[in-house]
């Protein structure tokens, strides 16, 4: 694989926490550059200029520490185009420097809060889609009485099992195979409810993700974008 | 007035603008924020249908005759509420002032309610501006915009003691209608600038004034309609999800179309055109005609005539106490609240 190839698939892993998708396939990274030295540099772009800056800090933040993640690489440039606060971004991310840097007495702390909040969010949305699946040949009680190891192998299944070790939350083979936000189990009687819930969560992503797609659309028609491989 | 399939309908347009964003009312240095700011409401223009998309000179800055072609001629709306948007920071004049509105009142009376605004960061200045305001215009209702920027601040939230004093002025002076509008700055910035919670707070503060939150809360549809199930005057705000979902994501419009009418209900509902970004004709026209596209959404409540006449206009025109023609009411107030007894006590930290 070549080395842009290994820079554009480590930033197919970075995600837009608000959306629960890669930036690769939200069509936000614009261009990748890889020079024969390995010096890297990639150009970002979002739906709107208005786009939450925090958010926006945490794509491009994420972006260079994946690259940076790639053996090989020399010199890397990040850089957020058309974004109201990409100057302050951009210069923070390229110092190394955190949130708070960029935005100076802006901010009490990091991002980190907001981070877990979107990415239980973006757990609940998924289980949802999980649970649609399970809900067509098995009762309220045997889903909730489900195993991880009794969970269909499905690329959704594998996704949540995974946010579930990045949150920290239990996820071996005997622990529950659904979960609330929070890693508690469902009790069967709030499992119709708790999917009531769930499926709004995931909507909202996916309408969420609907919108920025159709804006970027409108905002960079024909435009090329890069994809992961 | 639209007359479809034999039922007559009573149209009230929540949430319509008449703005000036021309180049000549950019603030001198801040012409990149006032450029992106129409630039950016021009994007979501693009998301109607093509026949309906205008160039971005027009969009900066329409005409009153514009606006009563595109409103009341061929959008057949019989009142519209007009929401203030000021945006100093940026334009000079205002992006649409009270000021700036108050003539399109003369010119078409009755057809038109002027909401104002306030900002608690002015303070003092800033109450007796809209004691002013309220005098001035009879005021029912304000727009807030807890994004805007204002001296060196990105924004505040209805949660933050100076906005208690505006709050508790409005339920004094009766202006009972305040619509908020979430946007993407809020001090402090790693905070989500999208949070609805405050609302849910000054909704039970302020049980008097009815809260409209518009665009449904989206980003966060989720967390709007877990609040508004538990607060009897929290009200859906339509604008951008019929202009931005209907034609360019039908699927997901049915979707979030269903889910607000389980969770919030046909009664909680408020039509709105958000016009000049999406004209209200083909909105209204696409409302009339809408349905689930297929069985796959059996479980959500139905699209009735009744809701479509209560969302269009009898809701709003409640809200705003605006005489409706006899012709044009329900037959009998049939009305049941939305999913009040399956959801009550929704809140994220349980899902």
């Amino acid at each position: 694989m070549t080395l842009r190839a290994q820079v554009l698939e480590a930033l197919g892993e970075v995600i837009d926490p608000e959306l629960d998708e890669p930036i690769t396939t939200l069509g936000f990274v614009s261009s990748c550059v890889v020079s024969t030295e390995g010096d890297v540099s990639v150009h970002l772009r979002l739906p709107t200029p208005q786009c939450a800056p925090n958010f926006a800090y945490l794509m491009t933040d994420d972006a260079r520490a994946a690259i940076s993640s790639v053996p090989g690489v020399g010199a890397i440039s990040v850089t957020l185009d058309d974004h109201y606060t990409g100057a302050e971004i951009n210069q923070a991310v390229a110092r190394g420097g955190a949130f708070a840097d960029a935005f100076p007495g802006e901010t009490r702390g990091d991002l980190t809060a907001l981070r877990l909040l979107f990415r239980r969010k973006a757990l609940v949305g998924r289980q949802a889609r999980v649970c649609e699946e399970l809900v067509r040949d098995h009762d309220d009680a045997a889903i909730c009485a489900l195993r991880v190891r009794e969970l269909p192998a499905s690329p959704d299944v594998q996704r949540c099992l995974e946010l579930r070790g990045e949150l920290d939350l239990p996820h071996a083979d005997d622990d529950p195979g659904l979960v609330a936000g929070d890693g508690s189990a469902i009790a069967p009687d709030q499992l119709r409810m708790w999917l009531r819930k769930a499926r709004l969560m995931s909507l909202s992503l996916e309408s969420n993700a609907a919108i920025c797609r159709s804006l970027l659309a409108v905002r960079y028609p024909e435009s090329p974008q890069e994809v992961a491989p | 007035m639209y007359e479809h399939d034999g039922e007559k309908y009573f149209i009230l347009d929540a949430h319509l603008h008449f703005w000036d964003a021309s180049p000549e009312n950019w603030v001198k240095g801040r012409e990149q924020y006032a450029k992106g700011w129409i630039e950016c409401f021009h994007a979501y223009q693009g998301l109607g249908p093509d026949d309906t998309h205008w160039t971005i000179e027009h969009f900066m800055k329409y005409s009153v005759d514009d606006f009563e072609k595109d409103v009341f001629t061929e959008g057949k709306v019989d009142h519209a509420v007009f929401q203030s948007t000021y945006l100093k920071d940026w334009y000079t004049e205002g992006f649409n002032t009270a000021q700036q509105n108050a003539p399109l009142l003369e010119r078409f009376p009755g057809k038109l309610t002027l909401n104002g605004r306030w900002d608690p960061r002015e303070g003092e200045a800033g109450l007796k501006q809209l004691e002013e305001d309220a005098k001035q215009y009879n005021l029912k209702g304000v727009k807030l915009y807890t994004a805007e920027w204002y001296n060196g601040s990105r924004g505040w939230t209805l949660n933050d003691d100076v906005a208690q004093p505006f709050l508790e002025k409005c339920q004094e002076l009766g202006i009972k209608n305040i619509h908020v509008h979430k946007g993407p700055t809020i001090w402090p910035l790693d905070k989500d600038a999208f949070d609805v919670s405050d609302i849910d707070h000054a909704a039970t503060n302020f049980p008097e004034l009815n809260f409209i939150v518009e665009h449904v809360g989206l980003p966060r549809i989720e967390d709007f309609c877990f609040m508004a199930t538990q607060e009897p005057n929290v009200y859906a705000g339509l604008a951008v999800v019929v202009g931005g979902l209907m034609h360019a994501r039908p699927r997901f419009f049915a979707k979030v179309m269903g889910e607000l009418l389980f969770w919030v209900g046909e009664d909680k509902m408020l039509f709105g055109s958000d016009y000049a970004i999406w004209e209200p004709k083909w909105q209204i026209e696409g409302l009339l005609n809408w349905d689930y596209p297929d069985d796959t959404f059996s479980d959500y409540p139905r699209w009735t005539t009744e809701a479509k006449k209560k969302i269009l206009g009898l809701n709003a025109a409640k809200l705003y106490d605006i005489d409706v023609p006899q012709e044009l009411r329900l037959t009998e107030e049939t009305s049941e609240p939305g999913a009040e007894d399956d959801a009550r006590l929704v809140e994220f930290d349980n899902v």
